[in-house]
Protein backbone atom coordinates (compact mmCIF):
# COMPACT_ATOMS: atom_id res chain seq x y z
CA UNK A 1 0.00 0.00 0.00
CA UNK A 2 2.65 2.48 1.13
CA UNK A 3 5.00 1.40 -1.64
CA UNK A 4 2.37 1.99 -4.36
CA UNK A 5 1.64 5.46 -2.97
CA UNK A 6 5.36 6.20 -2.83
CA UNK A 7 5.78 5.05 -6.42
CA UNK A 8 3.06 7.46 -7.55
CA UNK A 9 4.22 10.41 -5.49
CA UNK A 10 7.93 10.03 -6.17
CA UNK A 11 8.32 8.68 -9.69
CA UNK A 12 11.75 8.16 -11.12
CA UNK A 13 13.94 8.79 -8.13
CA UNK A 14 17.25 7.81 -9.60
CA UNK A 15 20.06 6.67 -7.37
CA UNK A 16 23.40 7.42 -8.84
CA UNK A 17 26.61 5.50 -8.78
CA UNK A 18 29.56 7.62 -9.76
CA UNK A 19 32.27 5.76 -11.62
CA UNK A 20 35.59 7.47 -12.38
CA UNK A 21 37.25 5.62 -15.22
CA UNK A 22 40.45 7.57 -15.46
CA UNK A 23 39.15 11.13 -15.47
CA UNK A 24 41.25 14.12 -14.45
CA UNK A 25 38.84 14.90 -11.54
CA UNK A 26 37.47 17.95 -13.35
CA UNK A 27 34.21 16.24 -14.16
CA UNK A 28 34.12 14.61 -10.70
CA UNK A 29 34.33 18.00 -9.02
CA UNK A 30 31.48 19.27 -11.21
CA UNK A 31 29.38 16.20 -10.37
CA UNK A 32 29.92 16.83 -6.66
CA UNK A 33 29.19 20.51 -7.26
CA UNK A 34 25.82 19.50 -8.70
CA UNK A 35 24.92 17.80 -5.43
CA UNK A 36 25.64 20.89 -3.32
CA UNK A 37 22.75 23.09 -2.09
CA UNK A 38 23.35 25.70 -4.80
CA UNK A 39 22.68 23.37 -7.73
CA UNK A 40 20.57 21.00 -5.68
CA UNK A 41 20.11 17.82 -7.69
CA UNK A 42 18.48 16.00 -4.79
CA UNK A 43 15.23 17.83 -5.51
CA UNK A 44 14.87 15.44 -8.45
CA UNK A 45 15.33 12.48 -6.11
CA UNK A 46 18.93 11.92 -7.11
CA UNK A 47 21.22 10.50 -4.51
CA UNK A 48 24.83 9.40 -4.64
CA UNK A 49 25.24 5.81 -3.49
CA UNK A 50 28.45 3.95 -2.82
CA UNK A 51 27.63 0.56 -4.27
CA UNK A 52 26.52 -0.17 -7.83
CA UNK A 53 24.06 -2.72 -6.47
CA UNK A 54 21.98 0.08 -4.94
CA UNK A 55 22.07 2.26 -8.02
CA UNK A 56 19.83 2.89 -11.03
CA UNK A 57 22.17 5.23 -12.84
CA UNK A 58 25.87 5.01 -13.52
CA UNK A 59 27.71 8.28 -14.07
CA UNK A 60 30.81 7.53 -16.10
CA UNK A 61 33.48 10.21 -16.19
CA UNK A 62 36.74 9.79 -18.04
CA UNK A 63 37.88 7.91 -21.08
CA UNK A 64 37.86 4.27 -20.06
CA UNK A 65 41.52 3.39 -19.60
CA UNK A 66 42.87 -0.11 -20.02
CA UNK A 67 43.29 -0.93 -16.29
CA UNK A 68 39.74 0.19 -15.51
CA UNK A 69 38.02 -1.45 -18.47
CA UNK A 70 37.26 -4.78 -16.79
CA UNK A 71 36.23 -3.05 -13.56
CA UNK A 72 33.84 -0.75 -15.40
CA UNK A 73 32.22 -3.72 -17.09
CA UNK A 74 31.87 -5.50 -13.74
CA UNK A 75 30.32 -2.42 -12.13
CA UNK A 76 27.90 -2.11 -15.04
CA UNK A 77 26.86 -5.74 -14.66
CA UNK A 78 26.34 -5.27 -10.93
CA UNK A 79 23.66 -2.59 -11.41
CA UNK A 80 20.19 -4.14 -11.33
CA UNK A 81 18.51 -4.31 -14.65
CA UNK A 82 16.53 -1.16 -15.56
CA UNK A 83 19.65 0.95 -15.67
CA UNK A 84 20.84 4.13 -17.29
CA UNK A 85 24.38 5.19 -18.07
CA UNK A 86 25.41 8.84 -18.29
CA UNK A 87 28.64 9.76 -19.97
CA UNK A 88 29.86 12.99 -18.35
CA UNK A 89 32.53 15.09 -20.01
CA UNK A 90 34.29 14.96 -23.34
CA UNK A 91 36.39 11.96 -22.33
CA UNK A 92 33.41 9.78 -21.54
CA UNK A 93 31.45 10.94 -24.58
CA UNK A 94 34.05 10.46 -27.28
CA UNK A 95 37.44 9.93 -25.67
CA UNK A 96 38.56 13.56 -25.55
CA UNK A 97 42.12 14.23 -26.60
CA UNK A 98 42.95 10.60 -25.87
CA UNK A 99 40.47 8.98 -28.19
CA UNK A 100 43.11 6.95 -30.05
CA UNK A 101 45.74 6.41 -27.35
CA UNK A 102 47.11 2.93 -26.88
CA UNK A 103 45.92 2.64 -23.28
CA UNK A 104 42.49 4.20 -23.71
CA UNK A 105 39.33 2.51 -24.91
CA UNK A 106 38.14 5.80 -26.41
CA UNK A 107 34.94 6.79 -24.69
CA UNK A 108 32.58 5.07 -22.35
CA UNK A 109 30.34 3.88 -25.17
CA UNK A 110 33.08 1.58 -26.44
CA UNK A 111 33.03 -0.30 -23.13
CA UNK A 112 29.38 -0.17 -22.01
CA UNK A 113 26.17 1.08 -23.67
CA UNK A 114 25.70 4.76 -22.80
CA UNK A 115 22.22 6.28 -22.81
CA UNK A 116 22.93 9.99 -22.35
CA UNK A 117 25.92 12.06 -23.29
CA UNK A 118 26.83 15.30 -21.51
CA UNK A 119 29.69 16.92 -23.44
CA UNK A 120 31.92 19.62 -22.00
CA UNK A 121 35.42 19.80 -20.62
CA UNK A 122 34.36 19.83 -17.85
CA UNK A 123 30.61 20.31 -18.39
CA UNK A 124 29.08 23.14 -16.44
CA UNK A 125 27.00 22.04 -13.46
CA UNK A 126 24.00 23.43 -15.36
CA UNK A 127 24.86 21.18 -18.29
CA UNK A 128 24.83 18.13 -16.04
CA UNK A 129 21.50 19.23 -14.53
CA UNK A 130 20.21 19.71 -18.06
CA UNK A 131 21.27 16.18 -19.02
CA UNK A 132 19.58 14.75 -15.95
CA UNK A 133 16.41 16.76 -16.61
CA UNK A 134 16.49 15.50 -20.19
CA UNK A 135 16.61 11.94 -18.94
CA UNK A 136 13.70 12.62 -16.60
CA UNK A 137 11.73 14.26 -19.41
CA UNK A 138 11.55 17.72 -17.82
CA UNK A 139 13.14 19.69 -20.66
CA UNK A 140 13.23 19.54 -24.43
CA UNK A 141 16.30 18.49 -26.33
CA UNK A 142 18.00 21.58 -27.75
CA UNK A 143 20.89 20.21 -29.78
CA UNK A 144 20.53 19.06 -33.35
CA UNK A 145 23.08 18.29 -36.05
CA UNK A 146 24.10 21.42 -37.95
CA UNK A 147 24.61 21.31 -41.71
CA UNK A 148 26.05 24.34 -43.43
CA UNK A 149 26.23 24.74 -47.18
CA UNK A 150 27.68 27.57 -49.20
CA UNK A 151 25.58 26.75 -52.25
CA UNK A 152 23.42 24.09 -53.77
CA UNK A 153 25.12 22.49 -56.70
CA UNK A 154 23.54 22.63 -60.14
CA UNK A 155 25.33 19.44 -61.16
CA UNK A 156 25.86 16.42 -59.01
CA UNK A 157 29.45 16.74 -57.97
CA UNK A 158 29.09 13.99 -55.42
CA UNK A 159 28.39 11.29 -57.96
CA UNK A 160 30.82 12.56 -60.55
CA UNK A 161 33.99 11.86 -58.71
CA UNK A 162 32.84 8.81 -56.82
CA UNK A 163 35.65 6.77 -58.35
CA UNK A 164 38.21 9.20 -57.02
CA UNK A 165 36.72 9.01 -53.57
CA UNK A 166 36.74 5.23 -53.51
CA UNK A 167 40.37 5.07 -54.46
CA UNK A 168 41.58 7.29 -51.65
CA UNK A 169 42.32 5.20 -48.62
CA UNK A 170 42.92 8.14 -46.31
CA UNK A 171 39.30 9.20 -46.63
CA UNK A 172 38.26 5.83 -45.34
CA UNK A 173 40.29 6.55 -42.22
CA UNK A 174 38.58 9.91 -41.77
CA UNK A 175 35.08 8.48 -41.84
CA UNK B 1 19.45 25.65 26.34
CA UNK B 2 19.12 22.95 23.71
CA UNK B 3 15.93 24.47 22.39
CA UNK B 4 17.34 28.00 22.16
CA UNK B 5 20.36 26.79 20.21
CA UNK B 6 18.03 25.00 17.79
CA UNK B 7 15.93 28.13 17.35
CA UNK B 8 19.13 30.09 16.72
CA UNK B 9 20.10 27.55 14.08
CA UNK B 10 16.73 27.82 12.37
CA UNK B 11 16.96 31.62 12.34
CA UNK B 12 20.48 31.44 10.97
CA UNK B 13 19.36 29.14 8.18
CA UNK B 14 16.25 31.19 7.41
CA UNK B 15 18.22 34.41 7.05
CA UNK B 16 19.71 33.83 3.56
CA UNK B 17 16.53 32.20 2.29
CA UNK B 18 16.48 29.74 -0.59
CA UNK B 19 19.74 29.76 -2.51
CA UNK B 20 19.06 26.84 -4.81
CA UNK B 21 18.88 27.67 -8.50
CA UNK B 22 15.66 26.85 -10.32
CA UNK B 23 17.81 26.00 -13.29
CA UNK B 24 16.08 23.59 -15.66
CA UNK B 25 12.83 25.56 -15.37
CA UNK B 26 14.43 29.01 -15.47
CA UNK B 27 17.04 29.64 -18.18
CA UNK B 28 20.52 30.49 -17.00
CA UNK B 29 22.79 32.04 -19.63
CA UNK B 30 26.48 31.34 -19.58
CA UNK B 31 28.86 34.05 -18.35
CA UNK B 32 30.78 36.27 -20.73
CA UNK B 33 33.82 34.73 -22.48
CA UNK B 34 32.38 31.26 -21.92
CA UNK B 35 33.48 28.84 -24.59
CA UNK B 36 30.59 26.68 -25.66
CA UNK B 37 29.90 24.90 -28.90
CA UNK B 38 32.02 26.31 -31.75
CA UNK B 39 30.10 27.55 -34.74
CA UNK B 40 31.29 28.02 -38.31
CA UNK B 41 30.37 30.97 -40.45
CA UNK B 42 30.24 29.30 -43.84
CA UNK B 43 30.24 32.63 -45.66
CA UNK B 44 33.55 33.64 -44.15
CA UNK B 45 35.33 30.29 -44.23
CA UNK B 46 37.98 29.90 -46.94
CA UNK B 47 38.57 26.23 -46.26
CA UNK B 48 42.23 26.50 -45.31
CA UNK B 49 41.96 23.74 -42.71
CA UNK B 50 43.96 25.58 -40.06
CA UNK B 51 41.38 24.67 -37.43
CA UNK B 52 41.72 21.02 -38.36
CA UNK B 53 45.48 21.02 -38.00
CA UNK B 54 45.45 22.89 -34.68
CA UNK B 55 42.70 20.94 -32.93
CA UNK B 56 44.23 18.98 -30.02
CA UNK B 57 41.52 16.34 -30.05
CA UNK B 58 41.36 16.24 -33.86
CA UNK B 59 37.64 16.90 -33.88
CA UNK B 60 37.64 18.73 -37.22
CA UNK B 61 38.10 16.57 -40.27
CA UNK B 62 38.66 17.98 -43.74
CA UNK B 63 37.62 15.94 -46.69
CA UNK B 64 37.58 16.79 -50.38
CA UNK B 65 34.65 15.09 -52.04
CA UNK B 66 35.80 16.27 -55.46
CA UNK B 67 37.84 19.05 -56.97
CA UNK B 68 35.32 21.75 -56.17
CA UNK B 69 33.70 20.51 -52.99
CA UNK B 70 35.35 20.43 -49.59
CA UNK B 71 33.48 19.00 -46.63
CA UNK B 72 34.53 19.86 -43.11
CA UNK B 73 33.14 17.75 -40.31
CA UNK B 74 33.16 18.81 -36.67
CA UNK B 75 32.87 15.79 -34.42
CA UNK B 76 31.52 17.37 -31.24
CA UNK B 77 31.70 14.23 -29.16
CA UNK B 78 35.35 14.62 -28.26
CA UNK B 79 35.67 18.41 -28.46
CA UNK B 80 37.30 19.90 -25.36
CA UNK B 81 36.08 23.46 -26.12
CA UNK B 82 39.59 24.87 -25.88
CA UNK B 83 38.88 27.54 -28.51
CA UNK B 84 42.10 27.07 -30.46
CA UNK B 85 40.20 26.74 -33.73
CA UNK B 86 38.70 30.18 -33.14
CA UNK B 87 42.15 31.56 -32.31
CA UNK B 88 43.92 30.32 -35.42
CA UNK B 89 41.15 31.08 -37.92
CA UNK B 90 42.53 33.79 -40.24
CA UNK B 91 39.07 34.96 -41.34
CA UNK B 92 37.48 34.75 -37.85
CA UNK B 93 34.95 32.31 -39.24
CA UNK B 94 34.73 30.23 -36.05
CA UNK B 95 33.06 31.69 -32.99
CA UNK B 96 32.72 29.98 -29.66
CA UNK B 97 29.04 30.35 -28.86
CA UNK B 98 27.61 30.30 -25.36
CA UNK B 99 25.60 27.14 -25.96
CA UNK B 100 26.31 24.55 -23.33
CA UNK B 101 23.05 22.61 -23.16
CA UNK B 102 24.32 19.91 -25.47
CA UNK B 103 23.24 16.79 -23.63
CA UNK B 104 21.74 14.23 -25.98
CA UNK B 105 21.01 10.59 -26.32
CA UNK B 106 22.59 10.51 -29.75
CA UNK B 107 26.16 11.54 -30.48
CA UNK B 108 25.32 12.81 -33.97
CA UNK B 109 23.30 15.67 -32.50
CA UNK B 110 26.43 17.63 -31.59
CA UNK B 111 28.14 17.22 -34.95
CA UNK B 112 28.44 19.94 -37.56
CA UNK B 113 29.11 19.56 -41.24
CA UNK B 114 30.03 22.34 -43.63
CA UNK B 115 30.28 22.14 -47.40
CA UNK B 116 32.52 24.65 -49.10
CA UNK B 117 32.56 25.42 -52.76
CA UNK B 118 36.18 25.65 -53.84
CA UNK B 119 36.55 27.12 -57.30
CA UNK B 120 39.69 25.96 -59.04
CA UNK B 121 42.39 28.26 -60.30
CA UNK B 122 42.68 28.13 -64.06
CA UNK B 123 46.44 28.16 -63.98
CA UNK B 124 47.42 25.72 -61.28
CA UNK B 125 44.21 23.69 -60.87
CA UNK B 126 44.12 24.13 -57.11
CA UNK B 127 41.25 25.44 -55.08
CA UNK B 128 40.33 28.85 -53.87
CA UNK B 129 37.16 30.12 -52.35
CA UNK B 130 34.21 31.19 -54.44
CA UNK B 131 32.62 33.76 -52.19
CA UNK B 132 32.95 37.44 -52.98
CA UNK B 133 34.23 38.44 -49.58
CA UNK B 134 37.49 36.57 -49.94
CA UNK B 135 40.94 36.44 -51.42
CA UNK B 136 39.91 36.17 -55.07
CA UNK B 137 38.02 39.41 -54.79
CA UNK B 138 41.10 41.11 -53.46
CA UNK B 139 43.10 39.59 -56.30
CA UNK B 140 40.80 41.06 -58.93
CA UNK B 141 41.24 44.45 -57.39
CA UNK B 142 45.01 44.08 -57.66
CA UNK B 143 44.77 43.14 -61.32
CA UNK B 144 44.33 39.41 -61.63
CA UNK B 145 43.12 38.48 -65.13
CA UNK B 146 40.89 35.60 -66.07
CA UNK B 147 41.64 33.48 -69.12
CA UNK B 148 38.18 33.79 -70.67
CA UNK B 149 35.41 36.26 -70.18
CA UNK B 150 32.76 33.71 -69.27
CA UNK B 151 34.61 32.64 -66.16
CA UNK B 152 35.07 36.29 -65.36
CA UNK B 153 31.31 36.61 -65.37
CA UNK B 154 30.68 33.57 -63.22
CA UNK B 155 33.37 33.46 -60.62
CA UNK B 156 32.90 36.51 -58.42
CA UNK B 157 29.22 35.79 -57.90
CA UNK B 158 28.24 34.85 -54.39
CA UNK B 159 25.96 31.95 -53.61
CA UNK B 160 22.81 34.04 -53.27
CA UNK B 161 23.11 35.44 -56.76
CA UNK B 162 24.31 32.31 -58.50
CA UNK B 163 23.17 32.36 -62.13
CA UNK B 164 22.35 29.00 -63.62
CA UNK B 165 22.44 30.24 -67.23
CA UNK B 166 25.87 31.71 -66.90
CA UNK B 167 27.07 28.50 -65.36
CA UNK B 168 25.69 26.44 -68.24
CA UNK B 169 27.53 28.64 -70.69
CA UNK B 170 30.80 27.78 -69.12
CA UNK B 171 30.27 24.03 -69.20
CA UNK B 172 32.12 23.72 -72.45
CA UNK B 173 35.12 25.12 -70.68
CA UNK B 174 37.20 22.17 -69.58
CA UNK B 175 38.07 22.40 -65.95
CA UNK B 176 41.49 21.21 -64.76
CA UNK B 177 41.25 17.70 -63.40
CA UNK B 178 42.98 15.79 -60.70
CA UNK B 179 45.96 13.66 -61.53
CA UNK B 180 45.08 10.07 -62.27
CA UNK B 181 41.57 10.69 -63.49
Amino acid sequence: MLSTIAKKVFPRSLWVYHCNTGACNGCDIEILNVLTPYYDLERFGMKLVASPRHADVMLVSGAVTRPTLSIVKKAYDAIPSPKLVFGIGSCAVGGGCWFDCYNVTGGADKAIPVNFFVPGCPPRPEAIIYGVALALGLVEKKSAPIELKQMEFPIDMYERNKAWEDRNVIYELLK
Amino acid sequence: MWLTSKIKQVLMVAKPGVVTLKYPFVPRPAPENFRGQPYWDHHKCIGCGGCASHCPARTILVRDLCQELRVMVYDGSRCTYCGRCADVCPEKAITMTDRYELATGDKNDINETMELFMATCQRCGRCYDHETTNAIDKMTRIGYKYDNLEMRAVLPVSSEQFDMKLYEKTEKFKRPEKMGE
